[in-house]
């Protein structure tokens, strides 16, 4: 087994301590809520988009360090992205906490290459994911609720 | 009753549960989630495959030799079940999938005849959500309510809380023996005393109870008692389902088919006697049998032995877990059972178990299917350490280790 200290990483402890742009976004245009009813974790992600572009993004929400700090830096990742370029880099996201052999595209990544050790903790992919499937949701304005089952 | 230090060789039992032998993580798996389900002794093992090796064949409807065979077997691991919680007659035992199905055959037959508009069914705040749902599907189909008797914060029923909820619309009583989140033992006897003092039944939930204490159903006077045979060290998908006779004779049958009839025409069909009458199709044979060899097994430990070892554990477990400040135990009822549910500061209980099973230790966490518990304590979900009679305090001291472990890595 890897070592637990490359899933817990540093940066992303301090982004489970202090999570980035969680606040309510009162002028969010799209939102949506996620939800794994394995572990209760829960999840709302708010976007404001004016022209393809996320112009601001923010959530709020409970969970564990590694849901909490995939959401804080997915903010970071998507603000003044445009809506192409966000799904783009959750599909590279995804790859990187998927599949450890993937050939990503780290530039692409910026911070959120911390949670490739997750790669190594199946049960925990769910976790590192609830966020971006909110986000998607958010995205495709499906409004209210996704889960991870 | 005897001591358990002269009678209870903790080495020697761990050497029946060949699974304890496993490395996880390169280290040696000390398992602490046996709420979930129990580790199955070698003898319970070897009963399967003794079975499918020399037995198997369908029971009840054979003229050859095989099918007896098969069917002295299933009926014999019934007889165990009934010496096991001391049930009057072995027909008031119904093999079931497990608890969840032992609830719903309930609510399904018991429930829809008897309850209607307006009526009242009583559950406790710290139950399974097979205890809850059943119900909420009956409430809803009739029109009756559930009703749920609050707990303490230690996570004790508050009973004269509970006897003030009984009242003539109050058609059922059911509730947990043991929770599984928290540990608390509830006072059954009391419980089924109040509710027939007004002539309310009482299903119990004997999930867990009956893997951690003596179970007598005659002494505790319930009317139902539903529990899994996996968590009583014996194979998945069989339990049993304790009824009353006179209860189970009156009821209507759960599911159609074959065996629990005695003659079908397109134009009537008579129902079989019980328990045959609710044992529709054929059963789980082997897993039956399986049971009742876990059922010999604990009996030649002890069930008293049981409680008072893995009471002593889990007193221990407790002094342990409440010297490590960022731990904040959940149930603290003062009779409880082999459950240690508790939070951290800092630390989502999900990250606790990872980091748990890094050192070989697993634990569950979540919610535990009491999602209404957790609201009632504020938090989304809690680590069970959840204790059986094969652990050690050494692995106790493992599970503190990890513990340790988590604070470093969250405090960095
Ligand atoms: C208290 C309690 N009730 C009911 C159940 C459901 O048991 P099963 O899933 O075996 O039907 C469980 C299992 O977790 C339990 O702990």
């Amino acid at each position: 087994m890897s070592n637990l200290h490359d899933l817990y990483q540093e940066i992303l402890l301090e982004h489970n301590n202090r999570p980035r742009n969680f606040r309510i976004l009162e002028d969010a245009n799209r939102q949506a809520d996620g939800y794994n009813p394995l572990c209760g974790d829960q999840i709302t992600v708010y976007l404001r988009v004016e022209d393809d572009v996320i112009a601001d993004a923010a959530f709020q929400g409970v969970g564990c360090a590694i849901s909490r700090a995939s959401a804080s830096m997915l903010t970071q990742s998507v603000m003044g992205q445009t809506v192409a370029k966000a799904e783009e880099i959750f599909e590279g996201f995804h790859a990187l906490i998927t599949d450890p052999d993937a050939d990503v595209d780290f530039d692409l990544l910026g911070d959120l290459e911390v949670l490739s050790g997750v790669s190594a903790y199946p049960t925990r992919i769910k976790c590192a994911v609830l966020a971006w499937h909110t986000l998607t949701a958010a995205i495709e304005g499906k409004g209210d609720s996704v889960t991870t089952e | 009753m005897s001591t358990t230090a002269n009678t209870f060789d903790v080495a020697r039992i761990r050497e029946d549960f060949p699974i304890l032998k496993e490395m996880i993580n390169g280290k040696p798996l000390v398992y602490l989630d046996n709420a979930a389900t129990s580790q199955k002794p070698q003898v319970v093992i070897d009963a399967l495959v003794n079975y499918y090796m020399t037995e198997n064949s369908n029971v009840h409807r054979g003229v050859h030799t095989l099918s007896q065979r098969a069917t002295d077997s299933y009926e014999e691991a019934r007889t165990k079940v009934q010496e096991f919680i001391n049930a009057k007659e072995d027909k008031e035992v119904i093999f079931v999938r497990g608890t969840t199905e032992g609830i719903n055959l309930v609510a399904q037959t018991y429930g829809r005849e008897n309850i209607g508009p307006g009526d009242e069914i009583i559950i406790s705040a710290m139950e399974h959500h097979s205890n809850i749902v059943p119900w909420q599907i009956l409430c809803e189909e009739k029109g009756a309510r559930l009703k749920v008797a609050p707990i303490n914060d230690d996570g004790e029923l508050l009973l004269d809380e509970f006897e003030n909820l009984l009242s003539p619309r109050t058609k059922l009583v059911s509730i947990v023996h043991q929770s599984n989140a928290l540990g608390t033992i509830n006072p059954v006897e009391q419980i089924v005393e109040l509710a027939h003092a007004r002539g309310i039944p009482v299903l119990l939930d004997g999930a867990q109870a009956v893997a951690h204490v003596p179970v007598d159903v005659q002494k505790i006077g319930c009317d139902f008692y539903a529990f899994s045979g996996h968590k009583l060290y014996g194979p998945t998908g069989v339990g049993a389902l304790y009824g009353r006779a006179d209860l189970l004779n009156a009821m209507p049958p759960y599911q159609g088919g074959g065996e629990m009839i005695r003659s079908v025409t397109y134009e009537k069909t008579l129902y079989n006697v019980i328990p045959a009458k609710f044992e529709a199709g054929t059963q789980n044979i082997a897993g039956s049998v399986g049971l009742g060899a876990a059922i010999d097994y604990v009996n030649g430990v002890g069930m008293e032995n049981i409680a008072t070892y893995e009471n002593e554990l889990v007193a221990y477990g407790t002094e342990k877990l409440s010297e490590i400040e960022p731990v904040r135990l959940i149930g603290t009822a003062r009779n409880k059972g082999s459950i240690l549910s508790f939070v951290m500061e800092n630390a989502h209980p999900h990250d606790v178990g990872t980091i748990l099973d890094s050192e070989g230790v697993a634990v569950r966490t979540g919610h535990h299917c009491a999602q209404p518990l957790m609201d009632r304590y504020g938090v989304p979900a809690t680590v069970r350490a959840s204790l059986a009679f094969y652990n050690t305090r050494e692995e106790i001291d493992t599970l503190v280790k990890g513990i340790d472990r988590v604070i470093e890595v969250f405090s960095r």
